[in-house]
């Protein structure tokens, strides 16, 4: 949890200030989330984790906050592991276009 | 500017493709503000309508520099018909990234062999560059959701079978896959346009118009956030390298003319202030194309720089292309100003390029805060 939240809290410094952005802050409390910050937010979780954002992901409480973030990252890991083990696909083949 | 063989080899098919079918007819097609549909089966059977769609549901499933130069070829010939191909594209990927596994089964393969084409309908009366200002609403009712409101200048709205609609739904914005045939739903062409003047666009008008709940794309509240950003992304894409494509058209224009054109005794060509502006151009479309296609790269590698660099090309390319078509039109004169001659309709065209996906001032205002962003200021 620690790496995940170190690497995103990373990402996030070319958004926020970093003394602003305690684990637990609401970036979305900020003010300053737009679609554009979220469309890359989505993309650097996916690139990053090498994880598959699904549209049952697309829920506020996954980004709100680097905790949050921490939380999601590592169920969908979880969640991508336990599926290998039974053999499935854990996601959609995609182009690349994001 | 460096591709793989198989790229080489499609980007050599999408112009044979273009020379052939579209740019010989690029001028009557906007005399008559229409493209024709057999046009749109030709592009359906070279796999250009499935460009976005995954393999597994029909789709060529391209990367991004591919589509990247699909567009670059079709721009060259074309801006309306890559307009089609823009906003077909947008609605392809919206179901494929952000629809569940029964909406890509059933939509995705129809749009992948052109059986449907899509049309994205986001843009309203008072909400165009501000897209949070969408009016358009969504009552959750038994069944599906009850969309009224107005979509405007939505492009091929005239002809596509099936629109992603963006409406208001629960106090957020919400994406619907809306069919052509819906209840409640009356298509208006929209014609006279200064460019683009073949890409067909419609005004929607939503009136107690039904949608199934089945329709809904993506999660209530994440319209703008998910779905149209995303979708939006891929269009200021298509669009760049359609830009790309316009520019080369200007600059192929412009040097045959300069080279055959004498005046005072010598080929225009050898006039130094003309050798200034065919200078501009050949340098803005080589920076256009690597600006491009370095966006694509980062879209191919999922890095979210991706969206700055998108914003970057399309923002140079659209501006590189309007100087480029007006320079062309100022080499050809009386020549290129003249009833049906492409480089009246490059310079229209590229009119329309500084104000479609991101207007240039919304672009500057973006660019300017990722620069800070960039510098961590």
């Amino acid at each position: 949890m620690d790496a995940i939240k170190a690497s995103t809290r990373r990402f996030l410094g070319g958004f926020f200030r970093q003394a602003d952005l305690a684990d637990d802050t609401d970036m979305f409390a900020s003010g300053f989330v737009n679609s554009l910050f979220a469309m890359q937010l989505i993309l650097f979780v996916e690139a990053e984790f090498a994880i598959q954002v699904e549209d049952t992901d697309l829920e506020l409480d996954n980004f709100r906050s680097l905790d949050a973030i921490a939380r999601f990252v590592t169920a969908k890991r979880a969640a991508a592991d336990a599926c290998d083990a039974e053999g499935q696909p854990d996601a959609a083949d995609r182009t690349t276009v994001s | 500017m460096r591709l793989t063989e198989q790229q080489c080899r499609d980007r050599a098919a999408f112009r044979s493709f273009v020379a052939k079918e579209i740019t010989p007819h690029a001028d009557q097609w906007d005399e008559i503000q229409e493209l024709p549909p057999a046009l749109v089966a030709g592009l359906a059977a070279q796999g250009y309508l499935g460009a976005l769609v995954p393999t597994r549901y029909g789709g060529t499933g391209m990367d991004a520099v591919t589509f990247g130069l699909l567009n670059e070829a079709i721009g060259y010939g074309c801006s309306s018909t890559r307009s089609l191909l823009t906003v077909h594209a947008m609605v392809t990927h919206a179901i494929a990234r952000w629809g569940n596994e029964a909406q890509r089964e059933a939509l995705l393969p129809g749009l992948a062999t052109g059986d449907l084409v899509g049309a994205f309908a986001l843009t309203e009366p008072g909400a165009g560059s501000d897209a949070g200002a969408v009016l358009t609403n969504a009552d959750l009712v038994p069944g599906g959701y009850r969309l009224t409101g107005t979509k405007r200048w939505i492009t091929y709205g005239q002809r596509a079978d099936l629109f992603v609609v963006f409406a208001r739904c629960a106090g957020g914005l919400t994406a619907f896959v809306l069919d052509r045939d819906s209840d409640g739903l009356d298509i208006q062409p929209i014609t006279g346009m200064l460019g683009t003047r073949a890409s067909m666009l419609a005004e929607l008008r939503l009136r107690d118009c039904t949608v199934p709940g089945g329709r809904l794309l993506g999660r209530v509240g994440f319209g703008l956030a998910a779905v149209a950003a995303s979708a939006l992304d891929v269009g200021r894409y298509s669009v760049a390298w359609g830009c790309v494509g316009l520019l080369a058209a200007c600059l192929d224009v412009s040097l045959r003319h300069a080279d055959e054109r004498v005046q005072f005794g010598r080929a225009v060509r050898e006039h130094q202030l003309v050798q200034r502006m065919l200078a501009n151009m050949a340098t803005s479309l080589e920076a256009a194309r690597l600006l491009c296609h370095h966006a694509g790269c980062l879209k191919d590698l999922g890095d979210p720089t991706t969206v700055t660099a998108t914003w970057t090309a399309k923002y140079f390319a659209s501006c590189a292309a309007f100087r480029s078509a007006a320079d062309t039109v100022q080499i050809l004169g009386a020549t290129g100003c003249g009833a049906g001659h492409p480089a009246q309709r490059l310079l229209r065209d590229a009119k329309i390029m500084e104000i479609i996906e991101g207007s240039t001032q919304l672009q500057q205002t973006y660019l300017a805060q990722a620069a800070y962003q960039a510098y961590r200021l």
